[in-house]
């Protein structure tokens, strides 16, 4: 019951939001059914559909619960976009600079990476919160910038193979590949980039759930969150739980990188995030910061994401900003909620 | 003046009026009591038109009038002075007043005139408040006054004041109540909401018992007493003394040498010996918040100068996590803020201070946390402080003040102390609670903890205390005995023998 009460709200927010897109897209001239039908439809597809769907959906995952346990903490972390780059590159560097270390040292070695330098780059905005008082959403914000520039420098200037016109790296070594998810699915082809980060990501949603409810470390950062000063009231040092959250997760957001340059285009490949750290700020909230629902709208939005390019491609006015619209529409509708929770709260008492 | 009869109101499932039947007479100071969630904020706000009866009528001489808001009352007569005050903090007296009801035309405001109005209503009344001034420089008993200003300027006869002395100062009570009492001798009526039974007699003429959201009965003041109010309150037999033991302290618990904070705390020195309970009195504002909290380790220690020892050890240099490790507990004035993590349940709240030990950290590096371990101290906790409802997956935002502060006493008192640091134990609490957690803490007195307790209302302080220190400007200026001090004496200490403010 209570779980239902949970799923209520945010599902009252998807479903009005799909209604106010319908009317959007009714205005500019095509059918909402037809174009909602290509959306979903093409989402669901097997395998291409659901593939991708789920590829979409693990980078979601993780930088999902990254904001997730930032805001348990009290933190509106935005700098997940920052902490994935930085990740992503520091990932690919060590495989490439020991490619030719056998796998099961290199994929430990680039696990590692990932979460470290995600952790080491999250930590900065923490610290500077924690020792200053600098505000995180500032910061974070910034070091998103700094973030981006230095692993396009990075990669312009060290790491391009020579003659290429794309802005990559030279690929990683192949003992730092982790398996698509095609190898172990028959009739799911390896083509697909859905790979081991996907099932990671799950286990991962279990063990943040299991550090944030059943460790005292958990405990502490969400009682930092719930009110600082009876924290530290109880003795918790709110600065160590602001630096300890912001590090576990930047290290969140930076496991994106085992997905992207591990799993699918081994190698960095500038600016290949369309904006995972920013969507996650939506999946957290819509997901209300808890792993079960950070898993759930991640894989909403990750349909969204797929069947969006079908909505671009198929629709004669329809681009596949709808799925902007969307998502913006479902954060107006989740974030005023407290405006609903009123009428809301009496409406479902009287069922 | 003011009749109410068989009022009842409903907010979802709780019935909070219940055929509410009473009746004010003009020129008198109405009395209306009962613990918190009595229903007699409620009663009150309908009287004022702010929440609409669900069935019964509001007779304002003699007839029955629908009061649609606020505005409908105001019209009538009748002002009301919330608890929180609804001041703009960075406008002046004159201005809050004429707030809504602005004299002169459209453009140009007439707030000459209005000002002359108020200093006329202040005079009279005997209020003493400069027009002119702004709200944030004024004291909360001189905030009190502009509300009362407010009402009087609309012209009100009949006056609601809500739990007005929750927040003064006991000076600043005694200068209320002249004032009500000045307004009563103009022919004002006045009714006054409160759970205190002392305040009761000593202003009111005539006084409405409720509780459960009943009127259980209307007595003339005169022909009352204590006993007989608190038990149509509470619906049983109360105590209303303390009644403690001798003490019997053994050795020093607590040594605090010269303890200095910034400005606010200026070398504080003195013991506390196990099985006795030092209080602490004092105009609050004194430095009794910092003091508590400077010993609890809640304060930056680089703005701390001089020692404090728990037996015999240095804690000045430790955390508050290394302080409540080696037994000082604490129960923090603002409960709501520093003493509970509202949101979360009350099992969570119950291990709150304790959560990096064993029993309830457990495993390597003792970092899981025993889920059984948690429901077992909370289910103690619950059943020994007999917090209502006993249900530990609650949030502690859903419990009373009363039950509230009886989760945290009793989970300080589960740590075990050596040292307890209790600020305002009792506030907001209503009389059954204040008498349970009396109680306790002399039991715990008794068991050879030494108790710091702070405490605005002079009665608790000193009934309650062995020993009683007086505070301040950041200072301690005297020990009396509880036992032999007067209330003037005392007085005369927390304010230095100047004229009450």
């Amino acid at each position: 019951m209570k779980i239902l009460r949970e799923l209520l709200f945010p599902l009252a927010a998807v479903v009005a939001a799909f209604l106010v897109g319908g009317v959007l897209v009714a205005l500019v001239g095509d059918s909402p059914v037809r174009t909602y039908e290509l959306l979903i439809g093409s989402a669901l597809t097997w395998p291409d559909g659901i593939g991708y769907t789920l590829f979409y959906a693990t980078p979601l995952i993780f930088t999902g619960l990254a904001v997730a346990v930032a805001f348990r903490c009290g933190l509106l972390n935005i700098g997940a976009e920052g902490q994935l780059y930085i990740a992503s590159f520091a990932t690919a560097w060590v495989g490439i600079a020991f490619a030719g270390w056998p796998a099961w040292l290199l994929v430990p070695l680039c696990f590692l990476t990932a979460i470290l330098s995600g952790a080491f780059w999250g930590a900065i905005p923490g610290v500077l919160k924690a020792r200053f008082g600098a505000h995180e959403v500032i910061t974070t914000i910034m070091m998103n910038f700094i973030a981006v520039a230095l692993a396009s420098y990075f990669t312009q200037y060290h790491y391009k193979p020579q003659g290429d016109p794309i802005l990559e790296t030279v690929p990683i070594g192949e003992g730092a590949h982790i398996a698509r998810l095609g190898r172990f699915i028959p009739g799911f082809p390896e083509r697909i980039p859905l790979n081991l980060a996907f099932p990671l990501a799950l286990v991962v949603c279990l063990l943040v759930y299991l550090f944030l409810w059943r460790t005292r470390w958990g405990y502490e950062i969400r009682a930092t969150g719930a009110s600082p000063a009876a924290a530290e009231y109880g003795g918790i040092s709110t600065r160590r739980q602001i630096v300890l959250a912001m590090s576990v997760s930047g290290g969140l957001a930076g496991m994106v990188a085992i997905n992207e340059v591990l799993g699918y285009r081994y190698r960095y490949y500038d600016s290949f995030s369309s904006g995972y750290g920013f969507t996650a700020i939506a999946v957290a909230l819509l997901g209300r910061n808890h792993p079960v629902g950070v898993i759930i709208s991640s894989l909403l939005f990750g349909a969204l994401l797929r069947g969006g390019l079908f909505v671009d491609i198929f629709t004669e006015n329809v681009s596949k900003d709808l799925v902007q619209v969307l998502q913006a529409i479902i954060i107006l509708f989740v974030a005023a909620e407290a405006m609903f929770r009123g009428p809301f709260a009496r409406l479902t008492k009287r069922v | 003046m003011l009749e109410l009869r068989d009022i009842t109101k409903r907010f979802g499932d709780v019935l909070a009026n219940d055929r509410v039947s009473l009746s004010v007479t003009p020129g008198t100071i109405h009395a209306i009591v009962g613990e918190n969630g009595a229903g007699k904020s409620t009663a009150m706000r309908i009287a004022y038109g702010f929440y609409a009866a669900d069935a019964g009528d509001v007779i304002v001489d003699g007839q029955v009038r629908p009061l649609a808001s606020p505005h409908d009352a105001i019209a009538l007569g009748i002002g009301m002075v919330h608890q929180h005050f609804m001041l703009v903090e960075t406008m002046t007296v004159a201005e809050n007043i004429v707030l809504g009801i602005e004299p002169g035309g459209a453009l140009a405001l007439d707030l000459k005139r209005a000002g002359a109005r108020v200093r006329a209503l202040s005079e009279e009344f005997g209020l003493q408040i400069d027009p002119e001034a702004r709200i944030e420089t004024l004291s909360v008993g001189q905030q009190q006054r502009v509300e009362l200003l407010k009402a009087l300027y609309r012209e009100a006869r009949l006056l609601i004041l809500d739990e007005p002395t929750a927040v003064l100062s006991p000076q600043a009570v005694e200068d209320l109540f002249r004032i009500l009492r000045g307004m009563r001798a103009q022919g004002k009526t006045i009714v006054i909401i409160t759970h205190k039974l002392s305040e009761v007699l000593a202003i009111s003429d005539e006084v409405t018992v409720m509780r459960d959201g009943r009127v259980v009965g209307s007595r003339k003041t005169a022909e009352t007493n204590a006993a007989e109010l608190a038990r149509l309150m509470v619906g049983r037999e109360v105590l209303l003394r303390v009644v403690k033991p001798e003490a019997r302290p053994g050795g020093p618990v607590l040594r605090v040498r010269g303890l200095s904070l910034k400005d606010r705390l200026d070398g504080i020195s003195f013991e506390a010996r196990a099985g006795e309970i030092v209080g602490i009195a004092g105009v609050e504002g004194n430095g009794q918040t910092e003091l508590i909290e400077a010993l609890a380790g809640l304060v930056e220690r680089k703005d701390v100068a001089g020692a404090i020892e728990l037996g015999g050890e240095d804690v000045t240099a430790l955390s508050a996590r290394g302080r409540k490790q080696r037994g000082i507990a604490h129960v923090p004035e603002d409960r709501q803020r520093r003493g509970l993590l509202l949101d979360f349940d009350l099992a969570e709240n119950a291990i709150l201070g304790v959560d990096e030990r064993p029993p309830v950290a457990v495993g390597p590096g003792r970092v899981w946390l025993d889920r059984e371990a948690i429901q077992r101290r909370a289910k103690k906790i619950i059943q020994a402080f007999d917090v209502r409802p006993p249900d530990a997956t609650l949030p502690a935002r859903s419990l009373s003040g009363g039950n509230q502060q009886k989760l945290i006493l009793g989970r300080e008192i589960e740590l075990p102390p050596k040292l307890l640091l209790v600020a305002q134990p009792t506030r907001g609490v209503d009389i059954g609670g204040i008498e349970f957690i009396h109680r306790r803490l002399v039991e715990l007195r008794d068991s050879g903890c030494a108790i710091l307790l702070v405490s605005s209302e002079l009665e608790e302080v000193t009934a309650l205390s062995d020993r009683l220190l007086v505070m301040r400007q950041g200072r301690i200026v005297g020990e009396v005995d509880p036992a032999r001090a007067s209330a003037g004496e005392i007085g005369l200490l927390m304010t230095g023998g100047e004229a009450a403010a």
